[in-house]
């Protein structure tokens, strides 16, 4: 099992004609494989900021990030093996995969670069991990990004992520950029997965209903605080912070609408 | 009572590629005045080349092939806007019907200032008008949409996404047109953002009397702020009727599957079909 820790994490930037701004102030969380913990906040919450410390793209200005109870190596292959561990699905299919390469080169990176498997059955491994994000390996393979629907392009950064056979995913936004008609399946499959191979997922989103959804607890980050923790229904359906319940009011929820009002705005 | 601003007859695009695409196909619809008429569907449904179309708002190789759309002016004369020539079109858009684009709020011009990119409009469709009023009219539509008017020497990027987007609202109402159409106009905006600019929609609405088409994808918002809901799919409205009605009694496969896209916020774990 593997756990990572946020003990008192403080991230302070100098803005110009603002002095200094706490885009993280004195954070605290587990994540453990096996669970995923939602994380929601408005935009400028501090929810990237965690994810870029995370990944270690930033280093908190105070507090520490334990990786089963160890600092994370600043450099060489400490730090390569803890990115092994970690790994990360980005919001954008588009930006995120490389318009120039192959589906096959994408997961071939990965593989080889943490040699995951012997050399000779790296095709095996692509294959396996198409087949694993439920994309026809045969369809795909030797296709460019551009060839691809957003949702098979998620799918395929989903396989990268994977490829490395980490035990926790940072997924930021994952289908925001997808349309609503596949948001579901895509968000399905992270759940599978989640399931099938004990990954510990941080879900990164604004959006508090597939949060409740897929998530085991939810964080709410207002301006760089924590202000609430708890089991994702606990938090949903009877938020004690009245940040928690602004977030909740302001987001679409027919059921109550037609419950309250019988009719439009 | 039915009082349409905008009638929509056996209304057809086809973008001209090879293969043609039917991209809407026979859409008959009418939009009553001062409703709140929403349009939803996945992507590529039609949708808004629906909203475009109405507007020939559509360029090369979308081609209108057939249908017509007219537009019930208060002062009581039926306009078509198909026969319209190039300066009555020119005259009647921003005027009668206004826009606010998917992603407006990187549309504005981010080396000139908001106050006045507000003045240009009024150069342009009140030419009777002195630089003073052009000022005045300006200042008070950033009043109205709750940006103040201290911002009219703002340039874009010293707003917030959602400021942005309601300098594009103002824009929008500078010359109180009848029917404004309204494409994703919160989708890259943040929850509490979002549900401040629908309030506001809503409250500008009911204060100066027009309709309004809003295109989006996501459901559950749009059954909160719309009087009646169009489903599209495949370039067809294939269910068209009042929000209570589409999350009560949805009538067709599609619109159910659609619900079931979005997971319930509240209530029981499960999607949002009935």
């Amino acid at each position: 099992m593997t756990t990572l820790e946020f003990r008192g994490v403080t991230k302070s930037y100098n803005v110009r004609g603002a002095g200094r701004i706490k885009a993280l102030d004195d954070v605290s969380f587990t994540l453990t494989s096996g669970r995923t913990i939602g994380l929601v906040g408005q935009s400028g919450s501090g929810k990237s900021t965690i994810a870029k410390i995370l990944t270690q793209l930033e280093t908190p200005t105070s507090g520490e990030v334990l990786l089963d109870g160890q600092p994370i190596p600043r450099r060489g292959k400490g730090l390569r093996r803890y990115r092994q561990q970690l790994r990360m699905v980005f919001q954008d299919p588009f930006a995120s995969l490389n318009p120039y390469h192959s589906i096959r080169y994408h997961l071939e990176r990965p593989i080889r670069l943490d040699a995951v498997v012997p050399k000779k059955d790296t095709d095996a491994e692509v294959r396996r991990l198409l087949a694993r994000v439920r994309l026809d390996a045969d369809a795909v393979i030797d296709r460019r990004p551009h060839e691809l629907s957003g949702g098979q392009r998620q799918r395929v950064a989903i396989a990268r992520a994977l490829a490395s056979r980490p035990s926790l995913l940072v997924a930021d936004e994952p289908v925001s950029m997808l349309d609503v008609s596949i948001r579901l399946g895509v968000l399905t499959l992270l759940a599978d997965l989640q399931r099938e191979e004990g990954l510990g997922v941080l879900y990164i989103t604004h959006d508090l209903a597939t949060a409740r959804h897929f998530s085991d607890e939810i964080m709410v980050l207002n301006q760089g605080r924590v202000v609430e923790y708890g089991t994702a229904d606990d938090v949903i359906l009877n938020p004690q912070n009245p940040y928690t319940r602004e977030l909740r009011a302001a987001s679409p929820d027919p059921e109550k609408h037609f419950a309250s009002t019988g009719g439009a705005l | 009572m039915s009082d349409p601003l905008l009638t929509v007859r056996d209304f057809s695009v086809v973008y001209d590629v090879d293969p043609p695409v039917e991209a809407v196909t026979d859409v008959t619809l009418e939009l009553q005045r001062g409703e709140i008429l929403g349009l939803a569907g996945e992507s590529g449904c039609g949708k808004t080349t629906l909203a475009y179309g109405v507007q020939r708002l559509l360029r090369a190789p979308a081609v209108i092939t057939g249908g017509d759309v007219v537009f019930h002016d208060a002062s009581g004369a039926d306009v078509d806007i198909n026969a319209l020539d190039v300066d009555a079109m020119q005259r009647f858009r921003w005027d009668k019907v206004s826009m606010v684009f998917q992603g407006a709020m990187n549309a504005l011009n981010p080396v000139d200032t908001i106050g006045s990119q507000l003045e240009d409009v009024f150069e342009i469709h009140r030419p009777g008008m002195n630089r003073r009023q052009r000022r005045a009219e300006a200042e008070e539509l950033l009043e109205i949409v709750k940006v103040g008017r201290q911002r009219m020497r703002s340039f874009p990027h010293e707003l917030s996404g959602g400021m942005r987007q309601r300098v594009m609202i103002a824009m929008a109402l500078a010359l109180r047109p009848q029917l404004m159409v309204m494409d994703e106009p919160t989708t890259a905006l943040d929850v509490l953002v979002q549900r401040e600019i629908i309030k506001q929609i809503s409250q500008l609405r009911h204060e100066f009397g027009f309709s309004v088409i809003f295109i989006t994808h996501d459901l559950p918002l749009l059954l909160e702020i719309s009087d009646r809901i169009a489903i599209m799919r495949e370039g067809r409205i294939i269910e068209l009727a009042s929000a209570e009605e589409i999350w009560r009694r949805p009538q067709h496969e599609y619109t159910r599957t659609l619900l079931s896209s979005f997971p319930r916020l509240t209530g029981e774990r499960g999607v949002l079909v009935r």
